[in-house]
């Protein structure tokens, strides 16, 4: 079957340069008017980050905060925030990306300085606020790569390779999820289901035991908590393929919050959309796992324990009682499992009888 | 130290055997002091005639003395008052013969200073000293001379006279003595730099046994006014004293004897003392006992209402002079002087002047730069025992937002008819109570003029720095939104930066 996604790459970029410019006319329209120029956008203070039901995801409440070129304190930030605009303009006209580090030392090129990576960083996440756009929709994207395995063909945008298809089964480590793939449009696939998996070894296991043939699966490594960029691939195979995902992560709180962020998004990204998948499903391991299945297992340290505790209170842990439920048994058995822990029934124990096991219950 | 303990010896002798008294202790300490000894009465022969000292010093290499020491020829010229013909054998070939047993503020020690210079490199070196002197008449006087220790005697081995074509007036004094320069040399060029800047109406010319020129150039032609000589105030006087008075006074009756010999005692005061000290004021001081005298002189020291001394007889440089020379030798950003209102110890007048500079050439090495001055003679030894120390130790600078590692010099000069010094070395003040609190507030005041200084360039600083903020950073969004905005002309941002300028100095 032929996908046509929601919007297209081209006209995502048209309305991202569009947010520029206009943004830049505003501040120029202010200082031509002997004004000094100033802007206001949500404010990501934790005060107003709440937690919407209904999106499922942490979103930003009404306060908004003003930056103004007149007040001193405010100069600086000001001035790199128009300047990042304009160097993601000129990124996304040209269609060039840049990494975040990249933009750190690029500034120094036009007499900008930034005290360091955080602070360049923080600029990037003001834009992404102002435009409501995600900085990869700018063109620029974190250093942190992951990778997709499974037969999904797609078909590039980026200059050079525009109309070019691949299919993502021809490189048996994966393809990597960076910019170019971020951006590629989907053309076909013959998956049924997504799985996300926390770990590369078991990444590697997978396709070493075909289990995208025997499950019709893609497979995603997340490579630890999953970066933006993956995230919204995750979204982008749940919506426009809907294809249903599911996710393995290592039997801990840790590995249960890597789910929860590609379910609910993080905190940090509450101006955004578009990077949660409400409708994933965490498959494993689970605590109830960890007893059912007899797994080796270490035991929970006290920072672990700590975790579980805030996790408990977290908004996204209520929406579905297996969170709370899985939170009480680790809580309860005081135990933790790696995705590694099957092995001690076999290499292949895991894809022969958890797998299945596991996409049935969650199905 | 009395005339009875000089009757045994020979003055001569005794200062050659107690020669560390007098600053003689070791070879480098002693080049220091002869140097120090000769400029000092130099400053006094041409202040005494109110003109700007003009002073040269060479110090020459004459060949080694021992493995540590060497021979140096000191010579020293002045522009001073110069001495009469008949003065010059006695005036450096005896010793305590001097002019300066009266009460007003001097610069010289015990009246030996110069003499115990020239009577050190005698020893030393065995060379007579050269002096020449003219008080500007027709003629010049050239002596060579020689003491003779035991006898307390000048023996003149030349005598030549030249005439005066020039009207030339001052003295040369020319000796050699064994020394160690190396060693002193440090603390010379330092008394140079310190004597500068309290007399910065004086040319100070060194040049050292290297050839090195060192020139400190007069920053005003403005002199102090120059001391009275006054009576003794009775707080000050003791048995000795009043003896010595008793002896040579004219007057018949105590009342008179009062009147005449003291300072501030008039008629009134000199009545209730009598009164107070149960003593007749007939009674004619020649006929006082021994006890008497004794007693006497405690009553003077226990009766509460004289008067206080007057300052006439002291000359403190004066804040404007204090100031002068303070930018002259440290070039500090920033100095404020203040002089104390006259203050008593024991009955001797004194003037406390301070001042603290910040910046310039003053380092900044963790610890605030100490001058202390006495008489307008630098104290160069000894500092960590010095009251002005203490006092600077005690002071709670954190008020003052004045830290230790700021380049921050303090000057304290203490003038008075006896400095209370607390050794015979007289290289530091004692921790006298009246005169810690006279320093304490003197260095208050100044503080807190250093603390509005510094509170006041921080927010020009704050300011200008805030003006530079807005200049680096609008013309950039200026640019930057023009680009992005797809613009041609960049917006005009100077009227903005105008009003930043005025925004602030509203805001004050």
């Amino acid at each position: 079957m032929t996908l046509k996604e929601a919007k297209s790459v081209a006209e995502k970029r048209e309305e991202v340069l569009a947010a520029l410019k206009s943004f830049g006319t505003k501040i120029y329209e202010q200082l031509d008017s002997g004004l000094f120029p100033s802007i206001d956008m949500p404010s990501r203070s934790t005060e107003n980050i709440y937690y919407d039901p209904k999106l499922r995801q942490f979103i930003l409440g009404d306060k908004r905060i003003k930056r103004s070129a007149r007040n001193i304190r405010h100069l600086k930030p000001f001035t790199q925030l128009v300047w990042a605009a304009l160097f993601s303009y000129e990124l996304t006209s040209q269609r060039k990306t840049s990494t975040l580090r990249d933009v750190y030392y690029s500034a120094q090129a036009y007499e900008m300085s930034f005290k360091d990576q955080q602070e360049s960083n923080n600029i990037i996440t003001d834009l992404e606020t102002i435009l409501g756009h995600p900085r990869e929709d700018f063109n620029i994207f974190p250093e942190e790569r992951s990778a997709v395995f499974g037969d999904l063909t797609i078909r590039y945008t980026v200059p050079g390779y525009e109309g070019k298809t691949l299919n993502l089964t021809s490189h048996p480590d994966g393809v990597m999820i960076g910019p170019a793939l971020t951006s590629a449009e989907f053309v076909e696939t013959s998956a049924d289901k997504v799985i996300a998996i926390e770990k590369g070894g078991l990444f590697t296991r997978f396709i070493e035991e075909n289990v995208h043939k025997k499950f019709n699966a893609l497979l995603v490594l997340t490579a630890g908590q999953a970066p933006r960029a993956t995230r919204h691939f995750i979204r982008r195979l749940n919506r426009e393929l809907k294809l249903p995902v599911y996710i393995f992560t290592d039997g801990d709180p840790w590995g249960m919050h890597i789910a929860m962020v590609i379910i609910s998004g993080s905190a940090n990204a509450a101006h955004l959309r578009d990077l949660t998948t409400p409708d994933a499903k965490w498959s494993g391991v689970w605590a109830t796992d960890i007893v059912k299945y007899k797994l080796p297992t270490d035991p929970l340290d006290d920072i672990d324990i700590k975790r579980l505790h805030e996790l408990q209170r977290d908004p996204r842990y209520k929406e579905d009682p297996l969170w709370q439920r899985e939170i009480k048994t680790f809580l309860k058995i005081r135990r933790k499992a790696e995705q590694e822990a099957f092995s001690r029934y076999g290499l292949t124990y895991i894809v022969d009888e958890y797998l299945p096991a596991k996409l049935e219950e969650t199905k | 130290m009395t005339q009875v303990t000089f009757e045994e010896i020979s003055p001569a002798d005794f200062f050659y055997r107690n020669r560390d008294i007098a600053g003689f202790t070791n070879p480098s300490r002693a080049v220091f002091a002869a140097i120090r000894e000769l400029v000092e009465n130099s400053l006094d022969a041409a202040e005494s005639i109110k003109v700007p000292p003009d002073i040269y010093v060479r110090l020459s290499f004459e060949g080694e003395a021992s493995a540590e020491t060497q021979i140096y020829k000191l010579r020293v010229e002045d522009n001073g008052t110069g001495i009469p013909p008949q003065y010059i054998p006695s005036a450096f070939g005896q010793v305590l013969y001097s002019s300066k047993y009266k009460l007003k503020q001097q610069r010289g020690t015990f009246g030996l200073g110069g003499k115990m210079a020239l009577l050190y490199g005698q020893i030393t070196t065995h060379q007579p000293a050269l002096i020449i002197s003219s008080t500007g008449g027709a003629r010049i006087f050239m002596y060579k001379l020689m003491i003779d220790i035991q006898k307390n005697r000048p023996i003149i081995l030349d005598r030549k006279i030249l005439l005066n074509k020039d009207g030339w007036r001052g003295t040369i004094v020319e000796f050699t003595l064994e020394g160690d320069y190396l060693r002193a040399m440090q603390k010379i060029l330092e008394y140079f730099k310190q004597t500068a800047m309290v007399n910065p109406y004086a040319n100070l010319t060194f040049v050292d046994p290297k050839g090195r020129l060192y020139k400190f150039v007069r920053a005003t032609t403005v002199m102090p006014d120059p001391p009275k000589e006054t009576l003794p105030h009775p707080y000050g006087v003791d048995v000795e004293f009043l003896q010595r008075i008793i002896q040579v006074t004219e007057c018949d009756n105590m009342l008179d004897f009062l009147k005449t010999h003291f300072h501030r005692v008039g008629d009134v005061t000199a009545k209730k003392f009598l009164e107070f000290s149960e003593i007749s004021q007939s009674k004619n001081p020649k006929k006082l006992s021994h006890e008497e005298i004794v007693r006497l002189a405690q009553k003077l020291k226990e009766f509460k209402e004289f008067l206080p001394p007057e300052a006439s007889c002291l000359s403190p440089l004066g804040e404007e002079l204090l100031r002068t020379g303070v930018l002259k030798e440290l070039k500090p950003d920033f100095v404020a002087v203040h002089q104390r209102k006259p203050a008593t110890y024991a009955g001797h007048p004194f003037i406390v002047e301070v001042a603290i500079a910040y910046g310039g050439e003053i380092p900044q090495r963790g610890n605030f730069v100490i001058y202390r001055f006495a008489n307008r003679i630098p104290l160069l030894y000894d500092e960590a025992s010095d009251v002005s120390v203490k006092v600077i130790e005690s002071i709670n600078w954190r008020r003052y937002k004045i830290t230790p590692d700021m380049p921050v010099a303090i000057i304290v000069h203490i003038c008075s008819t006896k400095v209370p010094y607390k050794t015979v070395g007289k290289e530091f003040i004692a921790d006298r109570l009246e005169v810690r609190r006279e320093i304490a507030n003197g260095i208050r005041e100044v503080a807190r003029q250093l603390q509005r200084f510094l509170s006041r360039r921080e927010h020009v600083d704050r300011e200008r720095k805030r003006l530079g903020v807005f200049g680096k950073y609008l013309p950039k969004i200026a640019e930057f939104s023009t680009k992005l905005s797809g613009k041609d002309k960049v917006p005009d941002v100077e009227k903005l930066l105008r009003s930043a300028r005025k925004y602030d100095v509203e805001g004050g």
